[in-house]
């Protein structure tokens, strides 16, 4: 791979189209115009196609594939919203019926396809992948051989470059030409174009730094990328969820019972009509209720490493915080999010011993069952002992119609007491049994056995859960330093835009040429302010000249 | 307060109209010449005075509503298509200056205003908004995302009038057939609106009991006559008439009718427009703006989408990310309407960098750009009315 030397001294390498320094088209070419995309430098890619390497290089260096990844990806995307995603439908359906349930047959299909969770499928997760790596090789294909053109670049340019140029034109009229080069500058300069001259010819540049701003956001991408991949690193992500009753302490999942939370109250306030008549409208609407703030006070505790092994644990309070949707709790990398919330979860009930047949004394008979840990065994003083034999928090029937619980959360208690009368043994005998739930108080000894007491349920206390998700993702410092770069650079690619003129003199006749990578309008009006301060006329715009009248158009269907 | 900023949004509109007549004036009146022999034809700085105009007064609407309901008027359908309306012409606002094209004004200003009288058939009234909207991120990120959305859609006027322009519309071909499904979309969005001011004025109101997904017995009011009428539905008003067709339970039949009297009344008026003037509607319109540039309009629409792009980026896809962190515990969820944002993103991305590419600037641009302009609507109408997700404020 030879080193190419142009006529102007300048050694540029192999696969050069435009000469760094003057300009000189290197490559035969024979379109009216100079391709200025990268200044014509010599790209990796269209350089060197041999080896494996360079095939892979080329393959993703290659805009055009950047592209069609970028298209494949937004096509992919979109299917992943024709339904719901698994993750957003109702909690406890099962997806395998759901779809097909919900959506009949395409339902189906698109939960056979994987399409219900699309956007972690590794088919997905490659697109998203090469998008990075299309990213990382286009950029680096092309910003240093850039970098090294606009840094080499000469004043004096040869004049094929001149000629070549979208906006150039040859002014013949001008008497003294030196003069108004002079005008020119200085009105370059209050324009705040950098103007460079080298043996009366002139370079003005303006802008430059914008043609970073695209290796800038990619790079920034990248990073994003990067913490969004460190999400399936172990450690980095934590996503728990933790129910919390009024008045009680939960430990905080994920903190490796470090941390305790208490709900001290949850408070819910909805928007009422009669109050606000403004709302009625909208609340109608929404069915009748809308939820103006849901919030837990809470009370963040810390075990502290004092105790004893095997002692209690203690807690010692760390801060008070009101936990509401937009204002979560962060501690120590975590945040605990207001996400849910239970109203009037069942937490205890109380019994009345009753009996019309029995002679004792049964007036203070009341006992409270808390429905999250109940007791097992309640004596009285009369001599009664009232035993739970059974508990089910959430009564249900399974297969085989035996009695068992859903889950340990009281929504449908029902339990199954063991009366013993002050004269019998306990270790020996059975007491009178009964199963008492929710609408239900039924005697469980074989028929024909004594049933002289009854247990008659008399009140029930509720309380208020709620619902917080607990998270921590050590990814975000990524995110946010990828999101800012990545904006910082599409703002400096986009605002600003890089412009040169260039003024050179040849036998007396001045050379116009002007370049601008976009807004070429912004650079014909500084053409256009220029001609009407100097004799340097506007220069014509090559491309105007080629594009026909609609009538002609030849465009391809 | 509240009524005082309806009134500005109606004045505002007003002068969005008689703007795009001015314009209109601009273009196809008789060109006035003083003695000196130049031209002198004042109404184009009217029309834009009168943009300025509408554009104040709906400004004032903004700020109005916002002292009235006390949060950033941008939370429901209402008030953000009317943002929306609003931002279109505050990007014209600022970009008719640089260029200084009629043209321009006379293809931006009702499609603005369309948007408006769109916007306007959705409930107006002041909203209890729930609790995860009342964050100062509501405005922050909403509003970001509107603006950048409004200079998106002035890429979409200047690419339909690049098309009109060069588009050869003496033959028939799949171009022709493409700007014309463009002005039958818009002619659909006007009939649709016109066909609901109508009735709403008329007070039409047709009672349907019906059975819904869960089995459940509803009730549904129609206020256009139901062509397509819901799942097992019972007229219980008098008043109107029975449905033509039933749809199943998990459609909402109101939509889908909706939709229906739209496409309808659309393609008779399109149709008519066609029988009346006998070619195509892009044809009816090339001779009046055969004096465009094209390439200064395909400049003017690359130049919308690079500067609206970064707008558009940081508020619907970075400050939505920063709000999704602090109120849904996570910054991305592939929530329907965020993806969509995404794709809008990507979309504009891949034009982007096709504009590096020779053979994509003009006409290829041009269409990507109403490309781009649908896929906004879409994630506005269809992504907010039709799929369900987190982001469906009715």
């Amino acid at each position: 791979m030879e080193k190419v030397k142009c006529e102007c001294g300048h050694v540029n390498p192999y696969g050069t189209y435009l000469c760094e320094s003057c300009g000189k088209p290197l490559l035969e070419d024979t379109s009216k115009l100079a391709n200025m995309r990268y200044e014509g430098v010599a790209r990796r890619s269209q350089t060197y196609r041999k080896t494996m390497v360079d095939k892979i290089w080329n393959f993703f260096s290659s805009v055009k594939v950047g592209i069609w990844i970028i298209v494949v990806i937004l096509l992919a995307s979109s299917l992943g919203t024709i339904f719901p995603q698994e993750m957003y439908i109702p909690p406890g359906q099962n997806p395998t019926v759901y779809y097909e349930q919900e959506y009949g047959i395409l339902g189906k299909l698109y939960y056979q396809l994987g399409f219900h969770n699309l956007y972690r499928s590794w088919w997905y997760i490659l697109l998203i992948a090469s998008l990075g790596i299309s990213l990382v090789i286009c950029s680096l294909d092309r910003v240093v051989p850039l970098y090294r053109a606009l840094k080499t670049q000469r004043v004096t340019r040869h004049e094929g470059f001149l000629k070549r140029q979208r906006l150039f034109l040859e002014v013949n009229s001008i008497s003294n030409i030196s003069e108004e080069l002079t005008k020119a500058e200085k009105i370059l300069k209050d324009r705040r174009y950098k103007v460079r001259k080298e043996n009366g010819n002139i370079l003005a540049e303006k802008g430059r730094f914008s043609r970073w701003g695209p290796y800038v956001n990619h790079i920034g991408l990248i990073i994003f990328l990067v913490g969004g991949m460190l999400r399936f690193f172990p450690g980095m992500y934590l996503d728990e969820y933790i129910w919390v009753r009024e008045g009680e302490e939960e430990v905080i999942n994920g903190t490796d019972g470090e941390y305790f939370l208490r709900n001290n109250e949850f408070i819910i306030d909805l928007y009422d009509e009669e109050e606000e008549e403004h709302y009625a409208e909208a609340i109608e609407r929404a069915g009748g209720t809308i939820v103006r703030n849901y919030q837990t006070n809470a009370t963040l505790l810390k075990r502290t490493n004092e105790g004893t092994v095997g002692s209690e644990t203690e807690l010692e309070e760390v801060k008070e915080a009101e936990i509401r949707v937009n204002q979560p709790l962060t501690f120590d990398g975590f945040s605990l999010y207001q996400v849910d919330y239970k109203l009037n979860e069942l937490s205890t009930f109380t019994f009345r011993l009753e009996s019309e047949t029995v002679d004792d004394d049964l007036s203070d008979m009341e006992f409270v069952v808390n429905l999250n840990d109940p007791q097992k065994v309640y004596e009285f003083d009369n001599g009664y002992r009232i035993e739970i034999r059974e508990y089910f928090p959430n009564f249900t029937f399974n297969e085989n119609r035996e009695p068992t619980t859903i889950n340990r959360i009281p929504d449908n208690p029902a339990i199954v007491f063991e009366v013993f009368t002050p004269d019998m043994d306990p270790e020996e005998e059975t007491g009178e049994l009964s199963l008492i739930g929710i609408q239900m108080n039924e005697h469980l000894n074989p028929d024909g056995d004594a049933h002289d007491h009854t247990i008659r349920f008399t009140n029930a206390e509720m309380v208020d859960v709620t619902g917080l998700t607990v998270r921590k993702d050590n990814t975000l410092p990524f995110i946010i330093v990828g999101g800012i770069i990545f904006m910082i650079g599409l703002v400096q690619g986009s605002y600003w835009f890089h412009r040169r003129i260039w003024l050179q003199e040849r036998d007396g006749i001045l050379l116009v040429a002007g370049h601008a990578n976009k807004n070429w309008h912004g650079l014909k009006k500084d053409f256009h302010y220029l001609s009407e301060h100097t004799e340097i006329d506007m220069p014509l715009d090559q491309t105007e000249a080629m594009t026909s009248e609609p009538d002609s158009q030849k465009g391809g269907e | 307060m509240f009524q005082l900023s309806m009134n500005m949004l109606y004045t505002a509109f007003f002068f969005f109209l008689l703007a795009t007549i001015f314009f209109a004036v601009s273009i196809t009146g008789k060109k006035f010449k003083n003695r000196q022999g130049q031209e002198h034809n004042r109404s184009a700085l009217i029309g834009y005075i009168l943009a300025v105009g509408g554009l104040v007064f709906s400004l004032t609407y903004f700020i109005t509503r916002w002292i009235a309901v006390g949060y950033a008027p941008v939370s429901n359908m209402f008030e953000y298509t009317t943002a929306l309306g609003i931002a279109l012409s505050l990007a014209f606002v600022i970009i008719y200056p640089i260029y200084k094209i009629n043209f321009l004004g006379l293809f931006t200003m009702p499609v603005a205003m369309l948007i408006i009288a769109y916007a306007s058939l959705f409930p107006t009234e002041k909203q209890a908004l729930i609790a995860a909207l009342q964050s100062q991120w509501l405005t922050i990120h909403v509003i970001t995302t509107v603006i950048g959305q409004g200079i998106l859609a002035i890429g979409f006027a200047a690419g339909l009038l690049y098309l009109v322009r060069v588009i050869d519309f003496t033959k028939a071909s799949k171009k022709v057939k493409g700007v014309e499904f463009i002005m039958f979309s818009l002619i659909a969005v006007l009939a649709y609106v016109l066909v609901n001011i109508g009735f709403g004025l008329a007070d039409y109101e047709a009672v349907f009991t019906y059975v819904d997904e869960q089995e459940n017995v509803a009730e549904m009011t129609y206020h256009v006559p139901p062509l397509i009428g819901p799942h097992e539905g019972e007229r219980i008003s008098d008043q109107g008439m029975d449905p033509l067709i039933s749809t199943p339970a998990n459609i909402r039949s109101g939509g889908v009718n909706m939709v229906v009297w739209s496409v309808l009344t659309g393609l008779m008026a399109y149709w008519l427009l066609r029988l009346v003037l006998r070619k195509p509607l892009g044809a009816v319109l090339q001779p009046i703006v055969k004096n465009v540039n094209p390439q200064l309009v395909d400049e003017i629409s690359y130049r919308a989408i690079a500067i609206g792009f970064p707008i558009f980026t940081l508020g619907g896809l970075i400050f939505a990310m920063i709000w999704a962190q602090i109120a849904w515990t996570r910054f991305w969820g592939w929530d329907p309407k965020e993806v969509w944002a995404l794709i809008t993103f990507l979309f504009y991305a891949a034009y982007l960098h096709l504009r590096l590419s020779r053979g994509w600037h003009g006409e290829k641009s041009a269409w990507l750009c109403v490309v781009g302009f649908a896929l906004i609507m879409f994630n506005l109408v269809f992504v907010n009315l039709v799929i369900s997700g987190l982001h469906s404020y009715a």
